[in-house]
């Protein structure tokens, strides 16, 4: 039986109105898991003194990979032995987050057998996340979640965990299939999942559509977020239907709040300049039965977002606006191919490569993997009258 | 000076342990010093991966996170 412990701060964290993990970690406590008595007693004993007590790091890991799995420790091991290693355990999820019940009960009942029996489900990354347990059960936990067809995800100085939004699978805005995608670029990158050999942590997100509900814009190093090159498909007898049924006020919901105002509605026709459209998703938002992502799909790539941790938070900035996406993918691997040699070999250790990017400024960057700037790199026009030229031009040479 | 996965995994080693105590090595690192003591013509990248891959699993080296990923000797040696 674990210890009873009293947690009066802690308490008040299950007095809103939301889930609260105290509660969850608390129930693990009365199921009998010392983990998670002494996890309550450790995080109560923090907050009543202000101090954390958990050291990170270190050497601990599988054998033959650098990643998945994050060391801590606990300083006060006689106090808390049950949690005095309290190591994290990251579990490559499928694409998509698909899971049988079947097999969730698998991992839970691997974690519960050799860990504190404490998950996170997901991480912001996307992995499957096992909290807690000793250095002498990793590799049991590993054997048996390889058994089971699962392997562990990123961490450190390596490629993350790449994950994707559920794509073809269950939208019909998915531009281009996120899940087989996803897994193309997981399998192909073995090397750069398991061994770190980045300046620091890489993510790659795959969102089917610019509503991009993997937020990989603000939070991967290179997002691919799904597009059309060709127009919007326009139903003009549903686009009837809405104005008529007053379901929708597309005067004031969809025309008014195009990015771009490149929409006009004459009472009864909408009519798009599809030249003008930044492919937002709005107008396809409000209005999905009349309107859809045209025919021609693909994605664009975009470089360079990041949460904020060391510095501040980057969004990503455009580097190939238009890419089909069709397997092999070989564009797309030999673009981050390209972005990792240059960022490996000038990088700075913990540099972000959106970080890397404003340091030696875009122009250099993209001369140096060999894109052409365009037009759609430029986020806004720029805010000073200096213009710089090659002195060749000067003289009316190439 | 040509160079196999062997040797390239036998001077990655010979380097960790040199500087074993003294500073942290990325893999970048050993693959840099590999590529200027080969030539980039006799070492390249991808046979730098192979030789690190090498390196760890046959357990002379491991990686370790302080702050980063670095190859080091196993705490046991
Ligand atoms: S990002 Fe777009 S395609 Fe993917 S699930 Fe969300 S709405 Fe659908
Ligand atoms: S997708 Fe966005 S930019 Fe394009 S027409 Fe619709 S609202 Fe306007």
């Amino acid at each position: 039986m674990a210890t009873k412990r009293e947690t009066p701060l802690l308490d008040e964290l299950m007095t809103g109105p939301w889930p609260s993990f105290v509660k969850e970690i608390k129930l693990s406590a009365d199921d009998g898991k010392d983990a998670a008595s002494d996890l309550l007693g450790v995080l109560e004993k923090s907050y009543n003194e202000r101090i954390g007590h958990w050291k990170h790091g270190g050497i601990v890991g599988v054998m033959g990979y650098g990643g998945g799995v994050i060391g801590r420790y606990n300083d006060l091991p006689e106090e808390f032995p049950a949690v005095a290693h309290f190591h994290t355990i990251r579990v490559n999820q499928p694409s998509g987050w698909f899971y049988t019940a079947d097999v969730l009960r698998k991992i839970c009942d691997i974690w519960d057998k050799h860990g504190s029996g404490i998950t996170n489900m997901h991480g912001s990354t996307g992995d499957m996340v096992l909290l807690g347990c000793n250095t002498d059960a990793l590799e049991p936990v590993f054997a048996e979640l390889t058994e089971i067809g699962f392997d562990l995800g990123g961490s450190g100085s390596d490629m993350r965990t790449p994950s994707c939004c559920c794509g073809e699978a269950r939208c019909e805005w998915a531009c281009y299939d996120t899940m087989a995608a996803c897994h193309d670029i997981t399998m192909h990158f073995q090397d750069e999942l398991h061994r770190p050999a980045f300046p620091y942590k890489w993510k790659f997100k795959f969102s089917g559509c610019s509503n991009d509900c993997v937020a990989s814009i603000a939070r991967s190093d290179c997002s691919v977020i799904g597009t059309w090159s060709d127009d919007i498909q326009v139903d003009d007898a549903a686009i009837k239907e809405y104005a008529d049924g007053k379901q929708v006020d597309i005067a004031q919901d969809v025309v008014r709040l195009c990015p771009t105002g490149c929409i006009s509605f004459d009472g009864s026709k909408l009519a798009i300049d599809n030249a003008d459209c930044v492919r937002c998703m709005h107008c396809i938002n409000v209005m999905p039965k009349a309107l859809a992502p045209g025919k021609e799909r693909g994605a664009t790539i975009l470089i360079g977002a990041k949460a904020p941790i060391i510095g501040g938070a980057l969004l990503a900035s455009v580097m190939v606006p238009f890419l089909p996406m069709e397997a092999p993918y070989d564009d797309l691997k030999e673009l981050a191919e390209a972005i990792w040699d240059l960022w490996g070999e000038h990088g700075k250790n913990r540099e972000r490569v959106g970080e890397f990017i404003q340091r030696i400024g875009l122009g250099n960057f993209l001369e140096q993997i060999g894109l052409e700037p365009t037009p759609e790199m430029v986020a806004h026009p720029r805010t000073n009258p200096y213009i710089f030229f090659e002195l060749g031009e000067e003289d009316g040479e190439e | 000076m040509s160079a196999n996965v062997d040797d390239v995994a036998g001077d990655m080693f010979d380097m960790v342990k040199e500087y074993h105590g003294k500073k942290n090595l990325k893999a970048l690192d050993l693959s840099k010093a590999m590529i200027i003591k080969y030539g980039a013509e006799e070492c390249d990248k991808k046979l730098c991966k192979l030789a690190i891959r090498q390196l760890i699993d046959s357990g002379k080296c491991t990686y370790s996170y302080v702050g980063g990923s670095y190859i080091v000797l196993p705490p046991d040696s």
